[in-house]
């Protein structure tokens, strides 16, 4: 672990004191944006606050320019670098998405092979379908009672490696969405010795920087590049994200990357947010994601103690596909009440005003992170006591599996591009499919471009429809059609 | 010297009450507690800068959340206390013999000790051996109980605070559950004058309208709650508030009130026009 080991001085935060010192000017603006620190737009201040339409600014000389940092941007992730343990670090104003498909662009190429397990995030799948790499899947295990996949194991990881030589990269998920953790270490060794980079997808892991008892982060691991999604749990900006990368990886190609997708107008509200929330996490992350980890094990032990839900922890740990598990997170096995995830997430929003992070098949994800309170906890606990009591049936009938193993035909990007004609879903089985059907959240596809569509992914697909679940990715919003190749 | 505590009843609405002596101030772990010496309504406590009450009117508010479900239910026994870490609600429900056990829940201590010091003639019945305290957050305390209590009172603060989560319908929910099969739960329920404080108003009779059979809202008058005007909820899986009320009995007890009697129980029940709209709104 890296935590305050820090080379730089963290209690600075360059963006928020250039846009400080920027306010205190009162620099008359004959630029963009037209909304002219909110005058322009008095509906828009009154709702969002002055103090917020006021840094909404564009890139300038005492500002920097997020497509070529060369002082409080370029300070900023020299900072953000220092305190992730990275070479580098790259202020992302696209989402975790961008960091993703900057990651998978800058280290693969149309036709190279990436190793990586299936049950990705679809931003990964649809990096391989703008740059043509060609996707080796390693089926993750799945756990049978909870109807979840787990992590990759090591001999799964290290026969990819040896069947697929010419690959350039591994790609894990780590953690997973229910927080289950790969054996990182051993897999980054193994691509390394077989001259692969390691990348890793770390959306759900940014406080594994700042936390005792947490599992391994893919700095600390020796991944060449990480994907934190900083607005999940590390407190700042929906959208805003870092892209990470190890002593390996050329930065200013990675630059270049990211300027082929990247917006040249970075909102310095997403990028002040990440200045502010990198400083809060170096200076106190440790201490607050302390008592994340104390308060979700309390509802663990609560929610176990309702009874006929199961609250997963580290009891799962395995050695393997289930190396570590990261206690910050509260999923929820509910199929022993009777219910589908998806049927409890939906109880608790409309009938409880608590609003989680999922529900799927067989499970619900409550997300603890930095903002939240006991007593909110107490309530999330109570609520599922109350459904519990009101809606408890017998569950048999339900369905757990959430994995389908795909076959993979093309490659995305082939799939995607190809010539292709829609034809009715229910009569699409054996066709290859050339877009994505995405069951959202988790937002992990059920099938992506260039997968054969099979009798078992037909009836997955209706259940989780039936369970109110919502399908994105087809050209159909409805998915009573399908695209497949012509 | 002029002082004055003021609170703002709505952004455009404040209502002040002149200080002699700031008598007590401490930040707890959940909220501010101060504690003022006033010529008008003597001591005051606020939680947060908001009154939750004052020598002067607090005989209002606690007659009117204990007698009432006291005068409709003669078997009350087993009592569960959410909030009320001032002691008025156990001084009143102590006066009558029949009752056994009084579990008071509150979360916050501090709350408890500066209303001992300061506030003694509420606080003053707080070591009855029927009262039994417990300093624990009342959603936990209540997931546990189960066909447990005859009456329960909830003497929360507002719903915008630390209370919040007492006017769920998790928490309403695990009330019915920790009821016996004729049990009572009484709650302050706000007021419905101001827009904001209605629109919560509504929102929690609806969900105490969906968790219990029979579910009622009565009035007082309490001069230093917004608008003076307050509402209780009266929710029950058996008795009615007003066809089950004993009149008689009660009257046979001897307790000597000071606002509440057997016929305000009655009139209390009746409501002005624009607040039985209010109601009917969300019931359905």
């Amino acid at each position: 672990m890296n935590v305050n080991r820090t080379r730089l001085d963290q209690s600075r935060a360059p963006i928020y004191e250039a846009l400080e010192n920027f306010r205190k000017m009162r620099v008359v603006p004959f630029d963009v944006p037209g909304h002219k620190r909110g005058r322009g737009n008095p509906e828009l201040t009154a709702f969002l606050g002055q103090q917020c339409v006021g840094v909404d600014v564009n890139s300038m000389k005492p500002l920097d320019n997020l497509c070529h940092p060369v002082s409080v941007i370029a300070q900023a992730e020299d900072l953000a670098a220092d305190a992730f343990g990275a070479a580098h670090a790259f202020l992302m104003v696209g989402g975790t998405t961008s960091s993703v498909q900057s990651m998978v662009l800058s280290t693969c190429k149309r036709g190279q092979e990436i190793i990586l397990p299936r049950n990705v995030h679809k931003s990964v799948i649809n990096a391989l379908v703008l740059c043509g790499a060609i996707p080796v899947y390693v089926n993750p295990e799945v756990d049978q009672r909870l109807g979840i996949s787990l992590g990759m194991r090591r001999e799964q990881v290290a026969k990819a490696i040896a069947e697929h030589p010419n690959a350039v990269a591994v790609l894990v998920n780590n953690p997973t969405y229910y927080g289950v953790c790969s054996d990182l270490r051993a897999i980054v060794r193994m691509a390394h010795e077989a001259g692969m980079l390691c990348l890793v997808d770390e959306a759900h892991g940014t406080h594994f920087y700042f936390g005792g008892g947490l599992p391994v982060s893919a700095m600390a691991a020796g991944a060449d590049m990480a994907c934190v999604s900083m607005h999940k749990s590390g407190g700042s900006l929906t959208q805003s994200s870092l892209l990470l990368t190890g002593p390996g990886i050329n930065a200013g190609y990675v630059r270049q990357v990211i300027n082929l997708t990247q917006t040249t107008s970075g909102s310095y509200l997403l990028m002040s947010s990440l200045d502010i929330s990198r400083r809060n996490l170096a200076l106190r992350g440790r201490e607050v994601f302390h008592q994340v980890a104390d308060m979700a094990e309390y509802a663990r032990q609560e929610v176990n103690a309702v009874g006929g839900y199961y609250a997963f922890g580290r009891e799962l740990l395995n050695g393997d596909s289930v190396f570590d598990f990261d206690i910050t997170k509260l999923s929820v096995h509910t199929l022993d009440i009777g219910l589908a995830g998806i049927e409890v997430y939906d109880i608790l929003r409309d009938e409880y005003d608590i609003q989680i992070e999922f529900g799927d098949i067989g499970n619900i994800l409550a997300y603890l992170s930095i903002g939240d309170r006991i007593q909110e906890v107490e309530r999330l606990v109570s609520a599922l006591a109350e459904i519990r009591r009101r809606y408890q049936r017998d569950g048999t009938g339900l369905l757990s599996q959430e994995f389908i193993d795909p076959e993979v035909v093309t490659s995305p990007q082939e799939a995607f591009y190809a010539p292709k004609r829609s034809m009715p879903l229910v009569d699409s089985v054996g066709q290859v499919c050339s877009e994505f059907v995405t069951c959202y959240p988790p937002g992990i596809p059920i099938l992506a471009p260039g997968e054969r569509i099979t009798q078992e992914i037909l009836e997955h697909v209706q259940y989780a429809k039936e369970k109110g679940c919502s399908m994105t990715g087809p050209e159909d919003p409805e998915l009573k059609y399908i695209n497949v190749l012509a | 010297m002029e002082m004055w505590f003021s609170e703002f009843h709505t952004p455009d609405v404040k209502h002040s009450i002149r200080v002699d002596r700031h008598l007590y101030s401490k930040q707890s772990d959940y909220q501010r507690i101060d504690i003022f010496e006033t010529p008008e309504f003597g001591r005051v406590l606020t939680l947060d800068g908001n009154v939750m009450l004052t020598e002067r009117d607090e005989f209002i508010y606690d007659e009117m959340i204990t007698h009432v479900p006291m005068a409709v239910h003669q078997g009350i026994r087993d009592i569960l206390v959410i909030g009320a870490g001032d002691g008025g609600v156990v001084r009143e429900l102590t006066r009558y013999d029949r009752v056994e056990r009084i579990d008071l829940v509150e979360m916050d201590p501090q709350v408890v000790e500066a209303c001992r010091t300061y506030l003694p003639s509420n606080a003053c019945r707080m070591d009855d051996r029927r009262v039994h305290i417990h300093f624990e957050n009342a959603l936990k305390f209540i997931r546990r109980c189960e066909a447990s209590y005859d009456l329960i009172i909830v003497d929360s603060t507002d719903p915008f605070g630390p209370s919040e989560g007492l006017f769920t319908r998790e928490f309403y929910g695990s009330c019915y559950n920790a009821l016996r099969a004729d049990g009572i739960m009484v709650n302050q329920q706000g007021s419905p004058f101001y827009a904001e404080d209605a629109t919560a108003m509504q929102r929690s009779h609806r969900r105490i309208a969906t968790t219990f059979p029979i579910s009622r809202v009565y009035q007082a008058h309490i001069p230093t709650y917004a608008a003076g005007y307050w509402l209780f909820g009266f929710a029950s899986k058996r008795y009615h508030p007003t066809d089950d009320l004993d009149a008689e009995a009660w009257k046979k007890l001897n307790l000597h009130t000071r606002y509440y009697t057997t016929r305000l129980h009655v009139g209390a029940f009746c409501l002005p026009a624009f607040l039985e709209e209010m109601l009917m709104e969300v019931e359905d």
